[in-house]
């Protein structure tokens, strides 16, 4: 498949980074190393809330080997302050009692002291030196129990924001917000069907194969360079200034190629520890998580509690919609509550909308971005409910889904009017697609869901080097983490008009490209997409100047087609085209190198739609749900490769089956996490799925030259739901509580078995 | 820190004497699979680690009239790639094949496996049923203890100081037999069995005249279920006897309640493989090949 309008875009060439990857060349975190290096390491703690009344880090120090040891007190107190970060909002003050516990520790695995030493095992021997002195609280995890008046308070400060009436004493309810479109109390009176479903969702990690680390190096004149992995160095750099009040320009960020991220690598953990170690020992101070420490103290993404009330009319007309989130925020506000809440009913146009969110804290840690925050559990509870409407009134799922569909001009319940977007294209493309078109095999059953997600925009810079024999260099500042380099390499030649492997892909240091703002929000390909288009005008821009000087002609009389300068029209004259290599041979006489910049803050990213369609079995004796047939079928704008947005659609499915099916965090009776490690925290394995297929739509997005629309976050929402719902029509159960690990269906089966004989 | 010792023994002897010497701090190394994972993760350590994959006697297989010795540092993908033993006793050896993951079945071994200790261990359900017998080397004398005995708790075995498991040795059986191991696992791979199910059977005609099952990750070690057996002997493996046989599998378990299942969960699911295990089995005895097409055998 290729796209006719274009040459390049469309096409599926190898990756600029393929060859290093596959052959173990390409520089993961952990594979950096300086010469005198030290180990750090983080003391965790071992309790869900506790007092630290004091931590005495003398024994540690004093361990020959033993070259600096931080706890809170080495970190500048900071302000009440909320910045961004990824598509999440985080608070200064909290951020450092995040990375080091301050006060009090506020979940199993919070850092408490870190060390840094000649060698590893000399560290973890410093650490059982430094002596923490607890004074253990009661712990709270689940949301609900979190909510409830008695509850043990997290933070003694903390007032519901939005409240009403108005907070009058502290809780662990952060934040309570609110949208609304219509009268719910009209539409739910006109409705002819009503269905009301409690959900839940539990805790889930990013799963990302690459653990946190960071090198960092710290000079004596003030200068800090830190080599990490990361969604964002320039958010690393920004984090790291602000917590070790340094100034910006002090510090130089090179992001490592990156072992996956899926939104938890937009915050930092280690690098502020590395920095610090580093200045108060002289050293450089390289520190790893272990997975253990990956799940105790990174990520995760909240679990929710999702009430939904759905009104129809008998013809499937969705008349009202309501629907209340409680979300799990972990130790410190700040939940992915807000996206949870606007995209719950975005699919569809519906006149009445009412929707309330909590965010809410609890012993857990705090949670972090993970692709499309928030959606897939609002998601979850209204594509159900939606399900059982269409079970209630024997419809097709997607005809009523058409039925409902938003479209250009339709007002969302959180205020946006949409533009030109492919919610009904890709139900449609669903509904034709080889899979729903196949009648599902004996023993197995179908369930379709859709989902939606805004995509972002914001700050990118790029730049666009000539080299002296005219290939060229396409600067931009952002990691890698889902072929991006490949995409912007292929605007940057459709652009140009030379080929694909004329066009070198670098992604830059901190210091060596304006700012980026992170890798996330699927902006990458939209947004410094953009910047590289514009980048590589400005290079055509002076390439054509360059011709005009060389020719003796007005700039203007210059046209750039096919990778050449050509003169515009017969009336500035007969000039031979002038390649992108000649002009460079030349360009020390027409005036030095030829270079072309952009960056801008963008708007007008188009949102996205996706609708899945699974056919599964359920083992009625052993609660195993074994997946036959899966398709993905998403808006995305235009595939610039489309290899890479296939594998966007895979990834992102086959995180939302592990979602549905058997990802959870479990907790023992001390606030404890009793999985931290892959082994009893089961994301799907390869053997564990058929192929994803995918339908790619193509709507393109309007205010991008090429189309583009974001395409990572949107296929994390509908698999949820699309599992659950073929779960309910393969067994006749509808599971309201994920995951659907095989103990829990098993139980369900068993428990439901003599009411389905009855009836 | 103190150093740990490597010491690569050449004869069962030489392993046993080192073994010895270590005084309690020794380990031996086979494929490593369980060891280097326990040493790294700090669980662990050796004041001597001993190679014994240097003993030809404990990386080989050999047959005599009809029973299969097995070395115990045999890597569990030279078994599977052993054909007379693969048709002789194909659910020990799908058993085996079932310890870690593809890469790790290249080093794994079926004598690790045992010494490990876990009570969810894959391959000692099949071999519990099998009736396979252990051959344990001291510094002075050789040892046999059946397979079921050989455990005494998680991560507990019941060799004395300066033992080491030298073979596995599975009898000669009549033509007429089969067997086959399930394990319930969430996944299709990569995981650890929340019951696994060994069932060996001998049938005359449409009878069975005489069964074993093994059933493991249920109680602290893998159990011998003698009443599960009794009830399938001298049956036609009809409706009833499964039943009872099931029942048996179901009343044996002790669980716990943790991460990896409920006791509900486990007890109901011990009954479920014993039915499944018996069926591939029966028909292996018949000579009707049943491959185990998935690990729940459904």
């Amino acid at each position: 498949m290729s796209n006719p309008k274009y040459k390049w875009i469309g096409t599926r060439p190898d990756r600029p980074d393929g060859a290093d990857k596959v052959t173990g060349r390409a520089r993961f975190a952990a594979d950096f190393n300086l010469a005198g290096q030290l180990i750090g390491k983080v003391l965790r703690s071992p309790h869900a809330h506790a007092r630290i009344k004091s931590i005495d880090t003398s024994k540690a120090l004093a361990l020959p080997g033993v070259k600096a040891v931080v706890t809170a007190k080495d970190f500048p107190e900071q302000a009440d302050l909320t910045v961004p970060a990824g598509e999440m909002q985080v608070n200064l003050r909290d951020v450092t009692r995040n990375i080091m516990a301050r006060e009090k520790v506020l979940y199993e695995g919070h850092a408490v002291a870190a060390v840094a030493a000649t060698t590893e095992a000399i560290a973890k021997q410093a650490l059982s030196l430094i002596k923490v002195d607890y004074q253990i609280l009661p712990h709270v995890i689940d949301v609900a129990e979190a909510m409830k008046p008695g509850a043990p308070v997290l933070h003694e400060t903390l007032m519901t924001e939005g409240a009403k009436p108005p907070a009058t004493k502290p809780s662990n309810i952060a934040k309570r917000i609110e949208f609304a479109k219509g009268d719910t109390k009209a539409g739910f009176a006109k409705a002819e069907v009503i269905i009301e479903r409690s959900f839940t969702t539990q805790a889930v990690h990013q799963g990302y194969i690459e653990p946190h680390a960071a090198l960092a190096s710290a000079s004596e004149d003030g200068q800090v360079q830190i080599w990490s992995t990361t969604q964002g160095h320039f958010q690393v750099r920004g984090f790291c200034a602000r917590l070790l009040n340094m100034e910006t320009s002090q510090i130089r960020v090179t992001p490592s190629e990156i072992g996956g991220g899926f939104g938890g690598k937009t915050v930092v953990y280690l690098e502020p520890l590395a920095v610090r170690l580093s200045q108060k020992s002289g050293k450089p101070v390289k520190m790893t998580m272990s997975r253990e420490d990956v799940f105790r103290a990174s990520g995760p993404a909240p679990g929710g509690n999702v009430h939904v009330k759905i009104g129809a009319m008998k013809d499937g007309r969705i008349v009202a919609g309501e629907c209340t989130v409680e979300m799990q925020a972990g130790a410190f506000p700040g939940s992915p509550v807000g996206p949870a809440c606007m995209c719950s009913f975005a699919c569809y146009d519906i006149d009445n909308v009412f929707i309330v969110g909590f965010d809410v804290v609890s012993n857990r840690p705090k949670v972090a971005a993970y692709r499309a925050p928030g959606a897939p559990i609002s998601s979850f509870a209204v594509e159900s409910t939606i399900d059982m409407l269409c079970q209630q009134l024997n419809m097709d799922p997607i005809d009523l889904r058409l039925k409902n569909a938003a479209t250009k001009g339709t007002k969302t319940a959180y205020g946006v009017t949409f533009g030109v977007i492919g919610m009904v294209e890709t139900l449609q493309a669903a509904k034709d697609s080889p899979h729903y078109k196949t009648p599902v095999k004996p023993g197995f059953a179908r369930g379709v869901a859709a989902g939606f997600w805004f995509n972002v925009g914001a700050d990118s810079s790029a730049a666009a080097h000539v080299g002296e024999d005219g290939t060229v260099t396409v600067i931009s500042g952002n990691p890698d983490i889902g072929g991006s380099r490949a995409s912007l390499a292929l605007m940057a030649a459709e652009e140009l008009g030379i080929d694909y492997d004329k066009i070198r892909p670098v992604i830059a240091d901190t210091a060596s490209i304006g700012f980026n703002f992170v890798t996330g929000g699927s902006r990458v390909t939209f947004a410094t997409g953009l910047a590289v288009v514009n980048s590589v005008r400005d290079l055509i821009r002076d390439l054509k100047s360059r011709a005009a000087k060389t020719w003796g002609v007005d700039p203007d009389g210059v046209i750039w087609e096919n990778g050449m300068a050509k003169p515009a029209g017969s009336n500035v004259g007969t000039f031979e085209p002038l390649s992108i290599a000649q002009l460079a041979a030349t360009a020390g006489k027409t005036g030095g190198p030829i270079n072309g910049h952009a960056q801008l803050n963008v708007t007008g990213a188009g949102p996205g739609f996706g609708v899945h369609v699974c056919d599964l079995a359920v083992d009625a004796d052993t609660g195993i749900v074994t997946i036959g047939r899966y398709t993905a079928a998403q808006d995305v704008g235009t595939a610039i490769h489309p290899s890479y947005v296939e594998g966007q659609l895979q990834g992102g499915a086959v995180q939302g089956i592990g979602w549905a099916l058997n990802e959870e965090y479990i907790y023992n009776a001390q606030g404890r996490l009793a999985n931290a490690g892959f082994l009893d925290y089961r994301i799907p394995v390869a053997s564990d799925l058929p192929m994803i297929e995918t339908v790619l739509v193509e709507v393109p997005n309007p205010t991008h030259p090429y189309g583009v629309r974001g395409v990572g976050e949107v296929p994390i929402i509908p698999p949820l739901a699309t599992v659950g719902n073929a779960v309910a029509r393969a067994t006749g159960l509808r599971m309201l509580d994920l995951p659907l690990s095989p103990p829990k269906l098993s139980a369900a089966l068993d428990a439901a078995r003599p009411l389905m004989a009855a009836e | 820190m103190t150093d740990i010792q490597f010491k690569v023994a050449k004869t069962v002897r030489e392993a046993a004497s080192l073994m010895a010497a270590a005084k309690g701090k020794g380990r031996i190394l086979a494929g490593g699979t369980d060891l280097l994972v326990q040493m790294k993760a700090g669980m662990v350590t050796p004041g001597t680690i001993i190679d014994v994959k240097k003993i030809a006697e404990m990386v080989s297989i050999t047959e005599t009239k009809g029973s299969y010795r097995i070395g115990a540092a045999t890597p569990a993908a030279v078994i599977g790639e052993h054909k007379k033993l693969r048709k002789a006793w194909p659910g020990v050896v799908e058993a085996i094949n079932l310890i870690g993951s593809t890469q790790v079945q290249g080093r794994a071994s079926a004598g690790g496996n045992l010494c490990n200790a876990s009570p969810a261990a894959d391959s000692v359900p099949a071999l519990v049923a099998a009736g396979a017998i252990v051959t344990i080397q001291g510094a002075k004398t050789r040892r046999q203890v059946p397979v079921e005995k050989f455990n005494s708790g998680p991560g507990k075995t019941t060799l004395k100081a300066g033992e080491i498991v030298v073979s596995l040795t599975l009898p000669a059986r009549p033509k007429t037999s089969g067997d086959a191991y399930l394990r319930l696992i969430p996944r299709t791979e990569m995981d650890i069995a929340v019951v696994g199910v060994g069932v060996s059977l001998t049938m005359k005609g449409d009878t069975c005249v005489s069964a074993r099952v093994g059933l493991g990750a249920v109680a602290p070690t893998v159990l011998l279920v003698e009443a599960a057996a009794k009830a399938l002997t001298g049956s036609k493996l009809d409706a009833k006897a499964l039943d009872a046989a099931a029942n048996a599998c179901s009343a044996a378990c002790r669980p716990i309640d943790d991460k990896r299942g409920t006791i509900r969960y486990r007890t109901k699911i011990a009954g479920v493989l014993l039915r499944r295990a018996t069926a591939i089995a029966a028909d292996r005895a018949k000579g009707i090949s049943r491959p185990a097409h998935s690990q729940q055998g459904h």
